[in-house]
């Protein structure tokens, strides 16, 4: 296991109260493979990756409890100089909105660099070097001459082959990516998915892929956790998900996406809104929502129950779900 | 509160009612729910020629010098028929919300004509223009930035009334008001209330109800549900629709993710680079593409089902979008088509039926600008 994620909890204090972004969320990624986190705005996802991550803004973030293992080691005890250590070169993030990653008066070849500099004690003429050769591998063309150009010189989808070519410069094993195309449009968007899935393969990479897209998480992921109101609600492999869902919050998403390939009749519609983060339903969180809720689910707060076949549903009625 | 629905059969000035004919054995739910949408279609509302757009590039401060231009929209024909949707798609930057503009005449046309019902609405001005623009709505992208913060939703819907104030006297608005709000699927009781208050999706439907306030005609759409939720876009999507069928509504609806677009249109149109690539119902545009660049496009959409990841074939096209200022010369796709030869350099491929489909009866026989066309799915599994 390369890194076990175990009831993390973040919160927010805010002026109206504790928003508990991320309320008990557990999820483990192999060495080599691709986990999506799938969920709406709001979700948590993106919350949780950031403490995985160690970037989260604190105050008004807080982590309240759990353990995000990695490589056996609890991340969130190690003191902030360790940790920087680790991130860049063990595990790196790729965000969705490349311009305001990166910083726009340093040329790409100079943050490129930086990573070597500081990671690995190269000098500056080295470091350049090698910032090329990643800009030639991510396929920017005319590598050495464009290792002088700035952030804004590029297009959004070479922007982002820049960001992805930062993550990797230190071959890290872990590599989260929050929503690494939502910005793109959809040519380029395969583009860049591509040339991500290839650099995964070569480099024997896991990854961590936030999204809320439906397809790309078919496309790319081995499995899949979707989160709802801070809470993992259902994982499975990504197959098992698309022939039915064990969560019936899983299944309203399925339902709820138009597809290319076929004409559809009338879009399955979930009923009301996602919760607001400070007054998150008791008991089940979907309750209100759930065409399925019984009283049950308006108490008890449901666990991660076994499903088989590799997957967990927090659904109390997962069974029923499943048999659809 | 709309005219019945016109089902004027004897215009047959719809083409496409023919093509559609002959299903194939894949889709055939699809195929005939085509063949219902066009049928129904009366005859067009908008009619689009040769529309031009260049946005022009000067040089210097005092004597401004125009160096050049951006061919944001560079001679597009359309039709839009009664009670259909057409769904505009493209990537950024190929001119299609500047057609949007054009349509709603926000934007003045460098050339070609738009007519509403036979009026050429590019030359009118005054009161001659305010009545048509009475007829045409538009709901916008962002439900967060394109409603006023400090207005209470009952001004925001009832806006439209002070501007049009034939439309509901006086006294009758805060009843129509009410009345939009429970139409879009909004509590009446909130009238009083201010945007913030509102959820996306809420607001977005606040935004849709004030495009239906004068009671108009054709609403465009500009990416009405790009900025929501999956959840959320869902019941905005079905609303959309039921209101079509309520009030007769003809849509343009402009969208770069191409399932909700092959969801709610009739007919689909592909745009690349200020140009119509290619246009027709939407079984012969996503199961039956001609042009490179829509199956190029098509093939890009990740489809939500892993069984199908292996089968589809992939098309990654290489570069980016060139730009509107300076785009290739004969056919605009040709720097990254695969296809391309030297005609492709220099002669404009038109927008019409490819000659080797003429008369075949078939799905390819749509109109498509490429001098190479040629039928190949994309979307489905081999």
């Amino acid at each position: 296991m390369l890194l076990d994620v175990r009831d993390l909890r973040v919160e927010f204090r805010t002026r109206d109260g504790v928003a508990r972004a991320v309320n008990g969320v557990s999820y483990a990624v192999d060495a080599g493979e691709t986990l999506a986190v799938l969920g709406e705005s709001g979700s948590g996802k993106s919350v949780a990756a950031q403490a995985v991550m160690g970037i989260l803004d604190t105050p008004p973030g807080r982590i309240t409890g759990g353990e995000v293992l990695f490589r056996g080691r609890d991340l969130l005890r190690l003191k902030e100089e360790r940790r920087r250590r680790i991130r860049g070169a063990e595990m790196a993030m790729i965000f969705q909105d490349a311009l305001s990653a990166l910083n726009p008066v340093l040329d790409v070849g100079s943050q490129l660099g930086e990573m070597f500099v500081v990671h690995r004690g190269m000098s500056r003429g080295q470091a350049r070097a090698r910032a090329v050769e990643l800009m030639d591998r991510v396929g920017i063309p005319a590598a050495r001459e464009r290792a002088g150009d700035y952030p804004h010189q590029f297009s959004g989808g070479m922007r982002q082959r820049v960001m992805i070519a930062m993550a990797l410069a230190l071959e890290p094993a872990l590599i989260i990516a929050d929503e690494p195309t939502t910005a793109l449009d959809v040519t380029v968007q395969a583009q860049v998915m591509e040339l991500l899935a290839r650099l995964r393969r070569e480099l024997d990479m896991a990854l961590i892929l936030i999204t809320h897209d439906l397809g790309v998480v078919a496309e790319a992921a081995d499995r899949i956790a979707v989160m709802y109101a801070g809470r993992i609600v259902e994982t499975a492999p990504v197959h098992a998900v698309h022939r039915a869902a064990a969560h019936p919050y899983t299944r309203a998403l399925l339902d709820s996406v138009p597809r290319l390939d076929r004409k559809g009749r009338e879009l399955y519609a979930i009923r009301g809104l996602p919760p607001n983060p400070l007054r998150v339903p008791p008991g089940c969180a979907f309750h209100p929502r759930c065409p399925v809720a019984r009283d049950i689910c308006r108490t008890d707060e449901p666990p991660l129950y076994e499903a088989g076949e590799g997957r967990r549903s927090a659904c109390h009625f997962w069974r029923e779900t499943l048999d659809g | 509160m709309a005219e019945p629905r016109k089902s004027d059969d004897s215009m047959d000035a719809t083409p496409n009612v023919t093509e559609v004919a002959t299903a194939d054995a894949v889709t055939v739910d699809d195929s005939v729910a085509a063949i219902e949408a066009t049928v129904e279609r009366g005859e067009p509302i908008l009619q689009v020629r040769n529309l031009v757009k260049h946005f022009p590039l000067t040089q210097g401060v005092l004597f401004k010098k125009q160096v050049g231009a951006v061919k944001a929209v560079d001679g597009i024909s359309f039709d839009l028929y009664q009670g259909e949707t057409l769904g505009i798609v493209g990537e950024s930057g190929c001119g299609k919300s500047t057609v949007a503009k054009l349509l709603m005449t926000l934007e003045k046309a460098t050339a070609g004509e738009v007519f509403f019902k036979g009026q050429d609405i590019t030359r009118l001005s005054g009161r001659a223009l305010k009545a048509v623009r009475r007829n045409i709505q538009m709901v916008f992208q962002d439900p967060y930035t394109s409603l006023n913060p400090r207005m209470t939703v009952g001004d925001i819907i009832g806006e439209p009334f002070d501007i049009h104030p034939e439309v509901a006297p006086k006294g009758d608005r805060r009843r129509r008001v009410q009345e939009l709000l429970d139409v879009v699927g909004l509590n009446p009781e909130y009238i009083n209330r201010y945007p913030h208050q509102f959820s996306g999706g809420q607001r977005q439907r606040i935004g849709i109800a004030r495009g239906l306030a004068l009671n108009p005609e054709v609403i465009i759409c500009d990416e009405p549900v790009s900025a929501l939720d999956v959840s959320v876009q869902a019941q905005v999507i079905n609303l959309m629709e039921k209101l079509q069928d309520e009030f007769n509504l003809s849509y343009i609806f402009i969208a770069h993710d191409l399932s909700i677009v092959r969801h709610i249109s009739d007919r689909v149109g592909v745009m690349y680079l200020g140009k119509m690539a290619e246009i027709g119902t939407d079984t012969q545009i996503y199961d039956h593409p001609t042009h490179p660049y829509t199956q190029a496009l098509l093939s890009a959409v990740p489809v939500p089902d892993p069984e199908a990841r292996e089968g589809r074939e992939r098309i990654i096209l290489s570069g980016d979008v060139p730009s509107p200022a300076n785009p290739p010369s004969g056919c605009r796709f040709r720097t990254r088509c695969w296809k391309a030869q030297d005609k492709c350099a220099t002669e404009v491929p038109l927008l019409a039926v490819p000659e080797r489909f003429k008369g075949t009866g078939g799905h390819a026989a749509h109109e498509s600008a490429c001098h190479f066309a040629e039928e190949k799915d994309v979307v489905h599994a081999a």
